[in-house]
């Protein structure tokens, strides 16, 4: 690559960029949409620039921390990126590192998704950042999370903390033309300086260390290359509107094309927390009305906290949840004007289709094997693409990683202690099992609860983009095997199946279920590969082919089994196969109650 | 400078990604600026995704409702969801086995993208065939061989998937 040349890079390839330019040696990750593509980028760049560092995807977000914190005390740069989410996972190692600080620069990305598009929450993790009292920055653009990269590295030197970085979906996942820089390799050595009154402090100087962070931070407020920008620095005018992250790049838009430019005075912060002591002074000192526009929550007007100038969340002039799309922030800047808001030009209207397992994933065939086998049951379950075994009423319920296995033990609890019994089948992922799923599991065991608990395994981190998990190995690394996991737990009844051979694997979920409601738990493991990962070699099948004289069109295969590739048609009151979508699978000819599908000849 | 915005959509599955990305590739090797928005995650299931493309001097990836100039439409049911992104004078480039009668405008227009997908025995082929339909109407800001010269460079090592995607972007 020429190196004055634009290319497109997605958000996470260019943070990924700006980590490699700026010397990160360990970059530790878990998949979590919107972060997943940044561990991958890095890895890509650190191929493409020759350069040596240690890249891996970790068992969880917290050991991700972990790993990286290390390398950072030693001296190298690090980073770790995640889901807001993830954030929280490792939020046990975010707080303590506060207050023990760094030597090399460590980033923390840690990404949030307002809407949400694909997350339990829309949790803010400049609230982290608070809480954890170490600065954020809020990158509007993936250009300038780029640069931002090299921002926070530099401050985290210059004050050996932790830096978080904060993107939005609508950063991770935009792409943009950006010119990549040179790598600039910083030739450092591991070298840990022991110091246990700073790396173990004791609680007595986690007090000294508690104020040292506090002098640190009142510090950063006045760090001037993080200061907020004005983006309009001639107009005159006692309003103003400050900004952050997208809604920034938003704002900044709809000035332009509104015309907006003399109407008041356009702040963009790009580290909301802490927010620079100048500035807080300044909207203070010389505005009457001010207007904040942040994702998700009000810290930068937490912070400015003039409740008689200041606007935003906290008031009301900003919803109190979802995205600031375009269009919202359009008629909020009106209204802050005084202008009449224009009527809406029409919304994008809801519906379409919902999403659904991919057709011949094996998850579909393992869920429909649970409703047979246990038809009454109670389904605890887990984050991954088989959430989506809610649209055949095979998932009751999804809290977080790994809490299937605490709820299948938090039921059977319940019930047991109000003398009750229920079948209890609960589903995880594999890669979701590595990382939260043990300690549950291990939990359930010593507790003597009793439930079946099927492992998805379909050796993928499918949902995210197809990540590896432990049970691959890693070049210098030994695979860890899932039955040996669960063995090792104390469970005494683990067995694999394929859900695609539906009929035996059915009955070996009823042979589970009937060990599950005398003895204790049973785990089943569900072998067979996702479809679309790539790494996974798929033969072409022959589709389905229906026998239309025999379809009754009772509609249990598209109810019951849900399977995209077979559609019911009301006039002729048959299924057909779309064979767009049909990935032949096979299992839809065991479902179905009169043997009405069959196969084509050819594949 | 030349201007555009575009709404890409379809459901998960279809490949709107990387038709997205072409178009952006191509931008930004005719020197124009480009920012996009993605849908990934949950959605890429077999729901809907949509991208925001919009080429030319913008901040925000995001296109508001009334401001497309065009809407690339992968599925026709999309054409319902998305059609209120588009400016009053804005187009539809849709994949409809019939064609889209609509009450007003926009101008529509339409290709059974699905049946020569199959004709093709490569229903992988539908983004770049509607992709193909578009670029031959001559509303995109970009011509059909400035697209295969892209197209030609992302495949480079892959002869079969090249040609795959030569002969679906230029089957209409
Ligand atoms: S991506 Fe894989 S695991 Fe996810 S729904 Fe599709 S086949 Fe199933
Ligand atoms: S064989 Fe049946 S179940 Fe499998 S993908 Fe095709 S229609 Fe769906």
């Amino acid at each position: 690559m020429s190196a004055d040349e634009p290319v497109l890079m997605q958000g996470n390839e260019a943070m990924a960029r700006g980590l490699v330019e700026h010397g990160c040696v360990v970059a530790a990750s878990y998949p979590g949409t919107p972060a997943s593509e940044i561990l991958s980028a890095v890895d890509a760049w650190r191929k493409q620039e020759g350069v040596a560092m240690h890249v891996e995807w970790a068992v969880n977000e917290k050991v991700a921390f972990e790993i990286a914190y290390a390398a950072s005390q030693t001296g190298l740069r690090a980073a770790t990126a995640m889901k807001q989410v993830g954030l929280n996972v490792a939020s046990d190692p975010l707080m303590s590192a506060a207050y023990l600080g760094t030597i090399g620069g460590f980033v923390i990305i840690s990404a949030d998704d307002p809407g949400p598009h694909s997350s339990q929450t829309e949790q803010d993790s400049r609230l982290m950042a608070m809480q954890a009292k170490l600065p954020i920055l809020d990158p509007a653009s993936p250009a300038e999370a780029r640069e931002l990269v090299g921002c926070a590295f530099a401050l985290s030197e210059a004050f050996e903390l932790p830096v978080m970085l904060r993107p939005t979906t609508r950063v991770c996942h935009a792409c943009q033309d950006i010119t990549p820089a040179p790598v600039n390799t910083l030739e450092r050595k591991a070298d840990f300086h022991k110091d246990p009154q700073r790396w173990a402090a004791t609680p007595k100087f986690r007090y000294e260390l508690h104020r040292a962070l506090n002098h640190k931070l009142s510090q950063i407020a006045a760090y001037a290359p993080t200061a907020p920008r004005c983006l309009n620095p001639t107009t005159q005018s006692s309003r103003a509107v400050v900004a952050s992250g997208v809604a920034a790049a938003h704002a900044l838009e709809l000035i332009t094309t509104m015309g907006l430019q003399e109407e008041f005075v356009f702040y963009q912060v790009v580290q909301p927390y802490p927010l620079h002591s100048d500035f807080m002074a300044e909207i203070r000192s010389s505005y009457d009305d001010v207007l904040i526009l942040e994702e998700t929550a009000a810290v930068i007007e937490m912070q400015l906290c003039d409740y008689r100038t200041v606007r935003g969340r906290l008031s009301g002039d900003l919803p109190d949840a979802g995205e600031l799309l375009p269009e919202i922030i359009e008629r909020i800047l009106y209204r802050f004007i005084g202008q009449p808001v224009p009527e809406p030009v029409g919304t994008t209207a809801a519906g379409g289709r919902r999403p659904t397992l991919c057709p011949g994933c094996p998850h579909r065939a393992s869920f429909y094997a649970i409703k047979k086998a246990a038809p009454r049951g109670l389904y605890p379950s887990d984050i991954g693409c088989y959430t989506l075994g809610s649209n055949l009423g095979a998932v009751d319920t999804v809290l977080c990683m790994g809490a299937a296995i605490g709820q299948a033990a938090g039921f059977y609890q319940a019930y047991r202690v109000t003398g009750q019994q229920r079948d209890i089948v609960a589903t995880i992922g594999d890669s979701t099992f590595f990382h939260a799923g043990i300690p549950p599991l291990i939990d359930a065991v010593v507790q003597g609860a009793r439930f079946v608990l099927v492992i998805l395994d379909n050796s993928t981190t499918a949902m995210t983009g197809n990540q590896p998990t432990p049970a691959h190995g890693t070049p210098d690394g030994t695979a860890v095997d899932i039955a040996s996991i669960v063995t090792g737990c104390g469970v005494s009844f683990c067995k694999n199946g394929d859900p695609l051979e539906l009929p035996a694997f059915t009955d070996l979920m009823r042979e589970a279920l009937a060990f599950s409601r005398d003895h204790g738990i049973a785990v089943v493991i569900a072998q067979s590969p996702c479809l679309v990962d790539k790494s996974v070699r798929h033969a072409r099948r022959p589709q389905a082919q229906i026998t239309p004289a025999a379809c009754t069109g009772c509609r249990h295969c598209t109810t019951q089994f849900e399977c995209p590739a077979l559609v019911y048609d009301e006039t002729s009151n048959k299924v057909t196969v779309d064979s767009m979508l049909c990935s032949g699978c096979g299992v839809c000819r065991t479902v179905c109650p009169v043997q009405a599908i069959g196969q084509k000849e050819q594949p | 400078m030349t201007s555009q915005q575009l709404i890409i959509s379809g459901v998960g599955g279809q490949g709107i990604l990387f038709i997205t990305r072409l178009l952006a590739e191509t931008a930004i090797a005719k020197g124009l600026p480009v920012l996009t928005s993605e849908t990934h995650g949950m959605a890429q299931r077999g729901g809907i995704v949509i991208s925001h493309l919009k080429i030319g001097d913008f901040a925000s990836p995001l296109i508001r409702p009334g401001q497309a100039d065009g809407l690339i439409a992968l599925s026709t049911s999309n054409v319902a969801l998305h059609r209120s992104f588009l400016r009053t004078d804005g187009w539809i480039a849709a994949n409809s086995a019939q064609p889209l009668c609509l009450a007003e405008p926009p101008q529509v227009i339409t290709i059974d993208a699905d049946q020569i997908a199959r004709n093709m025995d490569n229903p992988q082929a539908v983004n770049l065939i509607v992709l193909g339909k578009a670029l031959a109407s001559s509303r995109l800001f970009c011509t059909v061989d400035e697209m295969m010269a892209v197209i030609s460079r992302h495949l480079s090592g892959r002869p079969a998937q090249l040609a795959g995607a030569l002969a679906a972007v230029t089957a209409a």
